[in-house]
């Protein structure tokens, strides 16, 4: 009787999903399929496996500081820079974007109601209109620099730096942080704070011992949120780096813009397979610290 | 018994609200102490008032003589047993249990030993290793107990820790932790809303209502001498009428005179007479000054609980004889079977059974957790 019950209600809970099924078969799984199929063909659609290849031996020289000219493997030299550029930018979306969730989490409800529109505001606005407000704000002669120099400071160099593109990043991906962990701050039973308390925790010992590693998994869905984005981010790069700071995200756009279809494809494929590499190793190397189950 | 805990002149309010109205309580050493009242009378505020958690917005709390107000929770000498227990999921069993000591740098060893000594105390050793989260009620119950003991405090605070618990279950743990207060001597502060627990487990029962202490003392004290009708119907069940005390030992209620064995009343002085459903006797109509018709027969078991017609009044009655709906019989009141207590603000709002299904409604609604 109860086991037929069970059933029912799965079954009427897989009814359910079919349309997201659906919709991630055809948006989802399909595209990827493609870019598969893109990656591993030349342009007669004959299978090839040149353009991974391609990805890994290119080589090009370029002027290092010493004005010598140096061979360096070009796309890789781009990932690295990616990479890097992602991971100084998640790191500093957690640093800002924890605090900044905890404070959040323990406000008055209508603090933080507030807060969080204040948060999600500048997502409602496209991230080209929000590259180009900050163009204006870090140019030579933009807002940050006449506002320095009110107070006689010397002009700061910033746009065409890794800064303005770190700057950048972190604004438009600072969000993706603060929510997954303000999330999981708001469902942490406040009793189990005071029980810490109880216990002989003063406040930061509550925090080390008690909050953060309950937070720990909103805290890993924010890395990924922000890390996944940043590491294949374009555009940013461009406008608020100048164009110097080639990333992996552009180099996509860019084949793509030369109709080099196939090897655009071999790049997402390769970034994919990275990627899902990467986030299998976070979940591995931290599930021994996140809890199991429910957080009743 | 040295004080531990004195509350002084404690009052609490929030947004407005009077929660607790002019606290004083005295908790001594080695003693088992219940808060007992309805939901909403004040007991949780004051537990945790002593566990730091709440602050006085008059009045002091003072521990061993100093007056601790301003301390918070992790610097007093206080531990508590949270209703939902608050078990960090994170962590094991060991671990949860572990946790106070580790923070204060035990070393290694020591902790080992005294947590498997504590799991021990509360017979979980074999789940050392468990997630706390795969654990039963009970189970869970027993390791925040461990982990509230194991800093030895010199009191433990319980928030209605059985709650949660079946009745079999809640009826074990209350003779469990009977016993681990007596062979620790560690204070235990227990709040309840169920009466029945506070009798059996308490020293000494505090019983609360709307933010005000309404009595103190021993459970044998609390149930026979009740000091108001609240009190008296609160704990266990009670017939309350009106009344006159005509003189030291002689009372008036109901058209008839009874002895008994209250004094010190005011000639003539309005009363609230209360009397035991279990202190009646059943005798034949004729021989009695009361007497009425058996209006319900209920079978409880042990007994069975009747409800009298005594000309309006509705009385409760406890017997182990039948009785058929419908016998005329007579109540027969002995003079140790009579309890008088001085008019207050509660009189006249309880101890009548013609509402009793009402009264029922109320008093679950009151202890909503109570239901299985």
């Amino acid at each position: 009787m109860k086991k037929h019950s069970v059933k029912s209600r799965n079954s009427s809970c897989r009814s359910a999903l079919a349309p997201y099924s659906i919709w991630a078969f055809l948006f989802i799984l399909v595209p990827m399929l493609f870019i598969a199929y893109y990656a591993f063909t030349d342009n007669d659609f004959r299978f090839t496996t040149e353009n991974i290849t391609r990805f890994f031996t290119t080589v090009s020289s370029v002027r290092a500081d010493d004005g010598t000219l140096k061979e360096v493997h070009t796309y890789l030299l781009i990932f690295r820079r990616s990479l890097k550029l992602a991971v100084i930018s998640t790191l500093i979306c957690l640093l800002i974007g924890y605090p900044l969730a905890y404070r959040i989490a323990h406000a008055k409800k209508r603090t933080q109601q507030t807060m969080m529109t204040l948060i999600m505001i500048p997502m409602w606005m496209n991230f080209l209109i929000r590259t180009y407000a900050w163009m204006t704000i870090l140019q030579d002669a933009g807002v940050f620099n006449t506002l320095i120099s009110r107070f006689g400071l010397p002009p700061v160099r910033i746009i065409g730096t890794e800064t303005a593109v770190i700057i950048g990043m972190v604004y438009d991906y600072l969000p993706y942080m603060v929510l997954p962990i303000y999330s999981v701050m708001t469902k942490m039973d406040n009793s189990l704070i005071e029980a810490a308390h109880d216990l002989g925790c003063g406040s930061l010992s509550v925090l080390r011992r008690v909050i953060f590693p309950l937070s720990l998994p909103g805290v890993i869905s924010g890395i990924t949120m922000v890390l996944i984005p940043s590491i294949s981010t374009f555009y940013i790069s461009q406008k608020l780096g100048n164009g110097k700071f080639f990333l992996i995200g552009d180099a996509i756009e860019g084949q793509y813009v030369a109709n080099n279809l196939h090897f655009a494809a071999a790049m997402a494929f390769i970034l994919m397979v990275i990627l899902l590499v990467l986030m299998a190793l976070v979940k591995h190397s931290t599930s021994r610290y996140v809890y199991g189950g429910d957080a009743k | 018994m040295d004080k531990l805990i004195e509350l002084r002149h404690i009052s609490k309010s929030f947004d407005g609200e009077t929660i607790l109205d002019d606290i004083n309580l005295d908790i001594h050493d080695n003693e088992f102490i219940t808060l007992l009242g309805p939901s909403g009378c004040g007991k949780t505020t004051t537990l945790r008032m002593i566990g730091g958690f709440e602050q006085p917005d008059k009045g002091d709390v003072i521990f061993m003589g100093k007056r601790i107000n301003d301390e918070p929770p992790h610097k007093r000498h206080v531990n508590t047993v949270f209703q939902k227990y608050a078990l960090f999921p994170h962590l094991n069993v060991f671990e949860n249990v572990a946790f106070p000591l580790r923070e204060k740098k035990v070393p290694k060893d020591e902790i080992k030993k005294r947590v498997e000594e504590m799991l021990s105390l509360v017979m979980l050793s074999n789940f050392a290793k468990r997630r706390v989260t795969s654990l039963s009620g009970g189970q869970q119950q027993r390791v925040a107990i461990a982990r509230a003991l194991i800093s030895s405090p010199k009191i433990l605070l319980l928030d209605e820790p059985l709650g949660a618990l079946d009745l079999k279950l809640r009826k074990d743990m209350q003779v469990e932790l009977k016993k681990i207060q007596k062979s620790t001597g560690i204070t235990f502060v227990f709040v309840t809303h169920d009466q029945e627990e506070a009798l059996s487990m308490s020293d000494t029962i505090v019983v609360m209502s709307e933010g005000k202490i309404q009595q103190i003392g021993t459970p044998t004290d609390i149930y026979n001498e009740p000091v108001n009708a609240f009190v008296a119907d609160f704990i266990g069940e009670s017939n309350i009428i009106d009344g006159i005390m005509l003189e030291d030992y002689r009372v008036k209620f109901a058209g008839h005179t009874f002895e008994c064995l209250d004094k010190g009343f005011d000639k003539n002085e309005p009363v609230d007479v209360v009397v035991r459903p279990e202190d009646v006797d059943i005798v034949p109509a004729q021989d009695a000054a009361l007497y009425g018709d058996v209006v319900s027969v209920t079978f409880l078991g042990v007994h069975y609980e009747i409800i009298v017609d005594v000309s309006g009044f509705k009385w409760m009655i406890q017997t182990t004889d039948f009785v058929a709906e419908g016998a005329h019989i007579g109540l027969k009141l002995d003079p140790d079977a009579i309890h008088i207590m001085k008019k207050s603000k509660y009189s006249g709002m309880f101890g009548d059974y013609s509402s009793f299904s009402d009264e029922m409604d109320e008093l679950s609604d009151a202890g909503g957790d109570e239901e299985e």
